[in-house]
């Protein structure tokens, strides 16, 4: 009898919890409980691959352009927004700067300058057409993903490895990361390592991390997100919230761009294919909303490593055919998608009963 | 009535004047555009041939899908993302039909209506799953239909166990290209059709006015006794319907499939002829007759592209300039300026 008291008293405490949490912690938490019970399911069951840090840190690797593509896409997320044109941006920055250091002997700095440059553009008129002129992002950034992908095929038609002595030294650079090396089966203590987009991407994280909590710009964000008629009447310019975050974005996707460059080291036209709906999903998963004003960075990071993760175990278990990753991913952002649905409603009726 | 029908002008003018703004261009740049002859194909039938003729004929999987995708954005304010994926998945089960287990059949397996109904009805389910993810579970339709369109072309390759199967059989070809004797393009017919049938049930059935009254405001209609949820359901279904026939047409083009390929971009085009339609895309009132003719727009854009030997990869950023520059012009606060200029210039004029 006195288990099943307590264990009423325990559901209480639980609903409790549950109604007075914000939607935005609520669905970090769902993300971040999935994401370990995924991963210790990946340990359990795919064998000691999962237990190495090395195949963590190679999902970093691995991803570090699109940890970056979804912390900007999370801001114009919870703005109210979309950009689904970050993956066309990222293509097009990789195959400029591989034209750039090849073909016109540029440097490392003029290569990043043009990928900033690029970005910043895209957010530029994005933002101004969203924001200024009221025309839905759907549209502009639909539109703006086929411009940067046409104009990436202008820039460059074939596809290439850059060769640049400067650059392929920057690309093999590996920092390593102490104290997480394992033993290989030679018997030798191998270094886990990162590259140097994995900093650029986790430097991204913190700093939108501290932005969006602890600054006005920030709260203005989820604000605007929230319901902008009522951030209007805060004071709040509503139409330079909404810039910005787009061109936080624009210039993020031109960041994430260059990471990419940097992990592939090669242009090409077909580079981050489906990187923008990875992105969204990334953010979905994440628990970011795109109703807009609910979101969190720290779950987007989360958001892009189950994502991984998934793809990770799926290629692992041996099933080789490439529509098994297509058909898993749609699965989980179904599953997401439900239970967010689910929650919220459930949450709804909690709190206007 | 005269006024709603001035009313009915005013969103028909957008489409029609990027059409004469077209027309203009190419007929400045090249006359022979409009030339249309009477030629044979390589079976000997007389067919039609011209740029003109192609756009009627390439636009029709445009113009077919445009029909659902307007429904849709009026009833849910959202796009369906995910139909050049389903038009891959409907393809597939098409060819899955007639060819049965062999990849390479010497003739059909199942008559063509009958591997259509199936693909019909697979196409509808997978439109149901997006209808259910959007009406009951109140997820945003750009977001719910993404699940598809990241999964779609991985469930076509599955469908045919990833084989590409080539139909040899000449009459299944009929549906993407021409009936022998008939030389207007089958496909133009088959459009004219759904056209037709869209307009009828719009005229005779409340479809129209209920996907209006729920994308306008959805609560108020559930008021008026609408269910809101059911009608936003409604239209997906029937825009799986319109991806059905448009996958016919397409694997009947070539015969076979490429699952990567088929039908690409397609939504982005079904979009933006919808867009292009003046149609709110944040849902509401809608005209049927806009979108069908901005999906011709579309396509004629699109061939007039080709034409300037545009390559295939780098027609999308001519596409996104052209799109851009008709959406900044059709906004609310580019109008009034461009009007206030205009009302600047006029009265200048008169003084001089």
């Amino acid at each position: 009898m006195g288990s099943a008291d307590n264990k009423k008293n325990s559901g209480n405490k639980f609903m409790q919890w549950f109604g007075s949490t914000s939607d935005t912690n609520l669905l970090l938490t769902i993300t971040i409980v999935v994401f370990f019970i995924m991963y210790i399911g990946a340990i359990a069951f795919q064998g000691q691959g999962f237990l190495k840090p090395q195949t963590f840190f190679n999902i970093l690797n691995a991803n570090a352009a699109l940890i970056i593509t979804s912390c900007g896409m999370s801001i114009v997320m919870i703005c109210g927004g979309i950009d689904i044109s970050v993956g066309g941006v990222v293509a097009l920055v990789s195959m400029s700067c591989a034209v750039y250091l090849d073909f016109h002997g540029g440097s490392i700095a003029g290569a990043i300058g043009i990928a900033l440059l690029i970005g910043l553009a895209f957010g530029l008129v994005q933002g101004f057409l969203v924001a200024y002129l009221d025309i839905q992002p759907f549209i502009v950034t639909l539109a703006g993903m086929f411009f940067a992908r046409g104009m990436t095929t202008i820039v460059h038609t074939a596809p290439f490895n850059v060769e640049n002595e400067a650059f392929v030294k920057l690309k093999d650079t590996r920092v390593v990361v102490p104290g997480f090396g394992s033993v290989n089966k030679l018997g030798n203590y191998v270094n886990a390592y990162v590259e140097i987009g994995v900093i650029v991407a986790l430097l991204v994280v913190i700093i939108l991390f501290v932005t969006l909590r602890w600054t006005k710009l920030g709260r203005s964000f989820y604000a605007v997100g929230g319901n902008s008629q009522s951030a209007l009447m805060l004071g709040i310019n509503v139409k330079r919230t909404r810039f910005l975050s787009h061109l936080i974005c624009g210039l993020l996707a031109g960041v994430a761009g260059f990471v990419y460059f940097m992990h592939v080291g090669s242009g090409s036209a077909s580079h981050a294919m489906g990187m923008e709906m990875n992105a969204i999903a990334s953010s979905i998963i994440g628990g970011t909303m795109l109703t807009g004003g609910v979101g969190n960075i720290i779950g987007t990071l989360f958001g892009v490593l189950s994502l991984a993760t998934i793809q990770n175990i799926v290629s692992s278990a041996g099933i080789d055919q490439a529509w098994w990753t297509g058909i898993t991913i749609a699965a989980m952002l179904c599953l997401f998608l439900v239970i967010q649905s689910v929650v919220m409603a459930k949450k709804k009726k909690l709190l206007t009963k | 009535m005269s006024k709603g029908k001035g009313t009915f002008n005013k969103q028909l003018l957008i489409p029609i004047a990027a059409l004469v703004a077209l027309a203009l261009f190419n007929l400045i740049k090249d006359p022979s555009f409009f030339k249309i002859a009477l030629g044979e194909n390589s079976a000997g039938d007389p067919v039609l041939s011209g740029y003109l003729i192609t756009i009627l004929d390439y636009g029709s999987e445009l113009a077919i899908l445009a029909i659902g995708m307007t429904l849709v954005t009026a009833a849910s304010g959202g796009q369906d993302i995910s139909v050049g994926a389903a038009i891959a998945i409907a393809g597939s089960v098409i060819l899955r039909v007639l060819c049965g287990t062999n990849s390479r059949p010497e003739e059909l397996q199942a008559p063509v209506i009958v591997a259509f109904l199936v693909a019909c009805l697979v196409a509808m389910l997978f439109g149901a799953f997006n209808g259910i993810l959007v009406a009951y579970f109140k997820i945003q339709p750009m977001v719910a239909t993404l699940i598809l369109f990241t999964a779609g072309r991985s469930i076509a390759a599955w469908i045919n166990n990833n084989e590409l199967p080539i139909i040899s059989e000449p009459s299944f070809g009929y549906y993407g290209g021409y009936i022998p004797g008939v030389p207007i393009p089958t496909p133009f017919f088959i459009a004219m059709i759904c056209v037709v049938v869209i307009m009828l049930v719009l005229k005779f059935t409340t479809l129209g006015l209920y996907t209006q009254a729920v994308g306008i405001n959805g609560s108020s209609s559930r008021l008026n006794g609408i269910n809101p949820q059911f009608i936003k359901f409604l239209t997906f279904v029937i825009l799986g319907l319109c991806v059905a026939v448009a996958g016919l047409i397409k694997v009947s083009r070539l015969s076979t499939i490429n699952y990567s390929v088929i039908a690409k971009d397609i939504e982005m085009d079904a979009i933006l002829a919808v867009a292009l339609g003046g149609n709110s895309l944040s849902g509401g009132k809608f005209n049927m007759t806009a979108s069908i003719l901005g999906a011709y727009v579309i396509q004629f854009l699109t061939t007039t592209l080709y034409k300037m030997n545009v390559q295939s990869d780098a027609l999308s950023a001519y596409k996104a300039v052209v799109v851009i520059i008709l959406v900044v012009l059709s906004t609310p606060i580019v109008r009034k300026k461009l009007s206030q200029l205009g009302a600047m210039i006029l009265p200048k004029k008169k003084e001089a």
